[in-house]
């Protein structure tokens, strides 16, 4: 019986992929096996449109264990020790319901870490908000911030970084990126690819309900005024649940049971099956009747596409249920087996004895489609564009209206919500420029940060691109670590439209570019298209996780200043680049203009000083320099200790706007003892780094003489003072 | 000195406790919740976490695993019990320790360092806090504010039951310092024999100078001591 | 008046919290429960005398505030 073309249309399959559908298996597919493709075809499984483009990624270093492709990148961190990570976006669900939305994100990055038998060890996230003037951005701010605490606490992992923006660009579509990192041996990963031949596949944990039924497809379809009627697809995350399944699955990884496991996440029991069958070249086959159901009287078609969370499909060596078994049972889960391998490299559903669909694993894997997307050049304007009078505008006023602003605030309202100390290895908690995480046990640990940069990508998206992976690198160089590699989390609007692919296009030019020169591949990600509410998209927003190795937890650096009476250096040459900068768009309400463009060369040459004056313990602080410039960065470096500066402007070309709010990418401000100074001025200039001696600390103010003097205490209360306000709380 | 650490299903302090046990040589073994009897021991330690997500009231579904009763006994028996966090929750849902433990006030889950005055050092616990009795310590919990009527925190004052405050870095215990809206800023107390504690505050995430501080190394070793 | 209002999860929305009470009921013995779904009761005091006003105030609160109407339901219990 042939299927209406309305019903075809609602799934998400276009005209042109019904007929290769057809093509491929030879025949009109039931009811059944249209929702099959309609899950594994849509953007979110198959990266249609993002495939081609993200391939030219670099992906290798000498660390790298495992990159794209499995549920999480995995990297080597010595001693036989391996960290597991990823991130991901939970956007759509979020805006509909934003503590389910953001707790299910959470839950599923989790899941994507333990499938491979890391112990999770941090969280951290990306969460982008309309502008707070916006009627839904309060409650979808609390909302999401409390799903995420709510799910990633009850679990018990710290959360050690995250960020925080707003823009009227996110007023109708909010991003909620979840990024996780785990611990595991070298010798004790685990992967999804199924192997051999008559095997028992087994699943594990939650039943099976009617939640998020075409989740996947509503993460690949924009939000119309019909926004409230895609409610029954979003799922309630479960964390107890979670937990049981993480210790259940943990124990059992101890030996050599598991020959393949695959969490259940976007299109449930399809995607799992259909992708571990698919990745170790065989066929797999399901009774439909042993799925443990929640509800009665599920039908296949909800069976397969429900998105009903903690649930895992295992792939179990001979002999070894028994044990498994009982494992999963001390725990309170589900398990159950539902099928087996085979090998027809066919997926075979049967129901009530039934044959109920019988597809080609290849139909729904490497022969689905992959889109080279028209695309626009996006990356035009390099012109200097500054607006009138902005020279009048008072130096300590400004650098006032910028640490009262929402994206510069200082967030402990919102990472309070967090458990940071829960593991007991948190050595640096949210607030400064990485998060840093001791491996249990040992005196090594990892810097982590995530950060994002979407007014640099939306006004030149190459150069965005390459900025927000310098910017990761940045962060976790100042804290000490060497960077290693990244998971990216890409967020765009409808790739359908040129400007839109365009943006996409050039974002990645630049991640790769700068990913390439720095030996900082992409291990992991995930692509997250059609952001976008009545043709109003998202700016493009590329999320990076980085992660840095930090040997000797001795060496692990902090930017707060520390002493009285030391120098303050700042590595790298200031230009006074204002387009983009806080002070324009803050202070002055001026978007337009090119961002900072970064040279790499300078990038990688003056971090590796940085390293190098941290390991021969040469500098008592170190902060990086980025948004805000650096006024703000001395600021933020005086806050915490009230020890602040004496800074004398460094004779040059630069005006005292552009010196003191530019933006200009790869500096650092430095602290150093008067005793440390000889060996550190021999070191930069021996590598040729450009540095400028511009200050001493001092006590409780920013002094910059003859034209500002701020006091730590005042600047400290403004740049706490926003987020208490915006929810009415006393501080 | 030999400990039991009891494991329930969504405990996840459990090892950062047992971490701090064995870096003070006591001698622990972990507890499956559904055991019937304890192996001997001197302390029992009901660690923080999410006992059954908390479903239901905080502690409660905890509160009546087999194990349970085993633990009842020991603290007739005069052994020592410590409940950090969800586990001074267990305690209550028990009724081994008295009063309730209810929402932040803020309605939050709160996690930061905070300041206690150790009030009663006079027990198995705190011995230890005599020459510093302001701490440093973090909290992280959802429902740390301990309710009792007028009769209870009258009776735990006077009979000088109560073992922490919270307060400020100069000891002043106020308003301003109490971060869940706790009646006189108790963050944790004894039973009347002081064989039992209960505390919200984490004692097991603060014994290493790298994760800021040791002010909960001192209650461990007050522990050994006894 | 007094009218109560009782707010309770959809039919398919999963409920973890039913399902943990659920479990240890049986674990205490009653294994004759078949479900439980875990909801919430407001009682509430309007000051309004005119039933049709008031049942119109109770069901805006209801919609607006009482219940997240993407995951719950609520019933309204007149006295």
């Amino acid at each position: 019986m042939k299927i209406s073309s309305e019903i075809i249309n609602k799934h998400g399959i276009n005209s042109k992929e019904y007929k290769k559908i057809v093509n491929l298996i030879g025949r009109d597919p039931n009811l059944l096996e249209l929702g099959i493709f309609s899950a594994m075809w849509n953007e979110h499984c198959s990266y249609k449109s993002s495939k081609k483009y993200l391939r030219t990624l670099p992906t290798k270093n000498s660390k790298v264990i495992q990159g794209p492709g499995e549920n999480a990148g995995v990297i080597d961190i010595e001693d036989n020790d391996a960290l597991v990570f990823k991130i991901e976006s939970h956007n759509h669900p979020s805006f509909i319901e934003p503590y389910q939305g953001a707790a299910t994100g959470v839950g599923g990055i989790l899941r994507d870490i333990f499938t491979m038998g890391a112990r999770p060890i941090a969280t951290l996230n990306s969460i982008h908000f309309g502008s707070p003037s916006h009627p839904k951005t309060k409650n979808l701010l609390s909302g999401v911030v409390s799903g995420i605490g709510g799910y990633g606490n009850c679990i018990g992992i710290p959360t050690i970084g995250g960020e925080v923006k707003f823009d009227s660009s996110y007023n109708e579509n909010i991003l909620v990126n979840a990024m996780a990192v785990g611990l595991t041996k070298k010798n004790k990963i685990f992967y999804s690819k199924a192997e051999g031949i008559n095997k028992s596949v087994i699943y594990v944990g939650s039943k099976t309900g009617r939640d998020g039924i075409h989740g996947a497809s509503m993460a690949s379809a924009e939000f119309d005024d019909d926004a409230d009627e895609k409610k029954p697809t979003v799922q309630v995350g479960d964390p107890f649940t979670e937990k049981l399944l993480l210790e259940a699955c943990l124990e059992l990884m101890k030996d050599n049971s598991i020959i393949s496991i695959q969490d259940m996440g976007a299109a449930g029991l399809t995607s799992s099956s259909v992708e571990m069958a698919s990745k170790g070249n065989l066929g797999i086959e399901i009774n439909l009747n042993k799925i443990p159901c929640r509800e009665k009287k599920m039908t296949p078609y909800e069976m397969m596409l429900s998105e009903s969370q903690e649930r895992m499909l295992l792939i179990i060596n001979s002999g070894k249920e028994e044990n498994a078994k009982k494992i999963f049972t001390k725990w309170g889960l589900d398990f159950s087996v539902i099928g087996k391998t085979t090998n027809t490299k066919n997926l075979v559903l049967n129901f009530d004895e039934e044959k109920v669909a019988d597809l080609p694993l290849t139909a729904l894997s490497v022969d689905a489609p992959v889109y080279d997307r028209k695309w626009k050049k996006n990356s035009n304007s390099n012109k200097k564009n500054y607006p009138k009078n902005y020279q009048e505008k008072k130096l300590y006023e400004s650098l006032q209206k910028i640490l009262i602003s929402p994206n510069n605030s200082e967030k402990s309202w919102i990472w309070e919500q967090y458990d940071q100390t829960v593991m007991g290895d948190s050595i640096q908690k949210p607030g400064g420029d990485s998060g840093v995480i001791r491996i249990h046990g040992k005196n090594k640990g990892v810097a982590l940060t995530v950060d994002s940069s979407s007014h640099y990508c939306l006004a030149n998206s190459i150069s965005g691109g390459k900025q927000v992976v310098c910017e990761a690198w940045r962060n976790l160089i100042s804290a000490g670590s060497t960077p290693i590699a990244i998971t990216n989390c890409l967020n765009f609007g409808n790739p359908e439209k040129e400007e839109i692919m365009g943006q996409f296009v050039e974002t990645i030019d630049g991640i790769s570019q700068a990913c390439r020169y720095l030996n900082f591949p992409v291990v992991s990600g995930n692509v997250s298209f059609y952001n976008e509410t009545k043709n109003k998209a998202i700016s493009p927003t590329p999320t990076i996780g980085g992660v840095g190795l930090i040997k000797n937890l001795d060496n692990v650096m902090t930017k707060n200043f520390k002493e009285i009476g030391n120098h303050i250096l700042i590595i790298g040459k200031t230009l006074g680049h204002l387009n983009q900068s806080e002070f324009f768009r803050e202070v002055l309400n001026f978007k337009e203009g090119p961002p900072p463009d970064t040279n790499l060369f300078n990038e990688k040459n003056n971090g590796l000083a940085i390293l190098n004056l941290i390991s021969n313990k040469l500098v008592s602080s170190v902060h990086d320099v980025s948004s805000g410039g650096i006024l703000l960065a001395l600021s933020e470096m005086g806050i915490q200790n009230k020890i602040g500066a004496l800074i004398k402007l460094p004779k040059n070309n630069v005006k005292i706007h552009e010196y003191l709010f530019g933006e200009d990418q790869s500096r650092y401000i430095i602290e150093v003892k008067e005793r440390n100074m000889k060996k550190t001025s021999k070191i930069l200039k021996d590598n040729n780094i450009y540095f400028e001696k511009i200050g001493i600390t001092q006590k409780s103010f920013i002094e910059i003489k003859n034209i500002l003097k701020a006091d730590l205490n005042d600047l400290e209360k403004l740049n706490k003072y926003w987020f208490n306000n915006y929810f009415n709380e006393s501080i | 000195m030999k400990s039991s650490v009891i494991v329930f299903p969504g405990s996840n302090c459990d090892r950062d406790v047992a971490v701090a046990l064995e870096k003070f040589k006591i001698k622990n073994e972990m507890v499956w919740h559904d055991e019937v009897a304890l192996p001997k021991c001197d302390l029992v330690v009901l660690p923080g976490g999410f006992s059954y997500g908390d479903y239901l009231r905080t502690g409660c579904i905890a509160s009546k695993s087999r194990i349970i009763n085993s633990i009842v006994e020991h603290a007739k028996k005069g052994g020592l019990i410590l409940g950090i966090c969800n586990g001074f929750q267990i305690l209550i849902e028990t009724g081994l320790l008295p009063g309730t433990l209810l929402r932040n006030k803020k309605l939050k889950f709160i996690s930061k360092n905070i300041f206690l005055k150790v009030i009663n050092t006079d027990n198995n616990f705190c011995t230890n806090y005599k020459n510093k009795n302001i701490i440093e310590l973090p909290i992280a919990h959802n429902e740390g504010n301990f309710f009792g009527n007028n009769n209870l925190i009258n009776k735990l004052e006077d009979n000088n039951l109560i073992a922490f405050k919270y307060c400020d870095n100069k000891g002043k215990i106020e308003k301003e310092s109490n971060p869940n809206g706790s009646s006189n800023n108790i963050a944790g107390i004894l039973n009347n024999n002081k064989n039992i504690l209960g505390m919200m505050p984490h004692p097991e995430r603060l014994i290493d100078p790298l994760l800021s501080g040791e002010d909960g190394s001192l209650l461990f070793t007050s522990l050994l001591k006894s | 008046m007094k009218i109560s209002v009782t707010v309770t999860l959809k039919k398919d929305v999963l409920d973890p919290q039913g399902k943990v009470v659920k479990q240890t009921l049986k674990n205490m013995g009653h294994q004759n429960i078949e479900d439980i779904r875990q909801g919430k009761y407001f009682e509430i005091e309007i000051n309004e005398k005119d039933k049709e006003k008031a049942k119109k105030i109770i069901e805006e609160i209801s919609v607006k505030l009482l219940s997240n109407t993407i995951i719950e339901d609520y019933t309204i219990n007149y006295k």
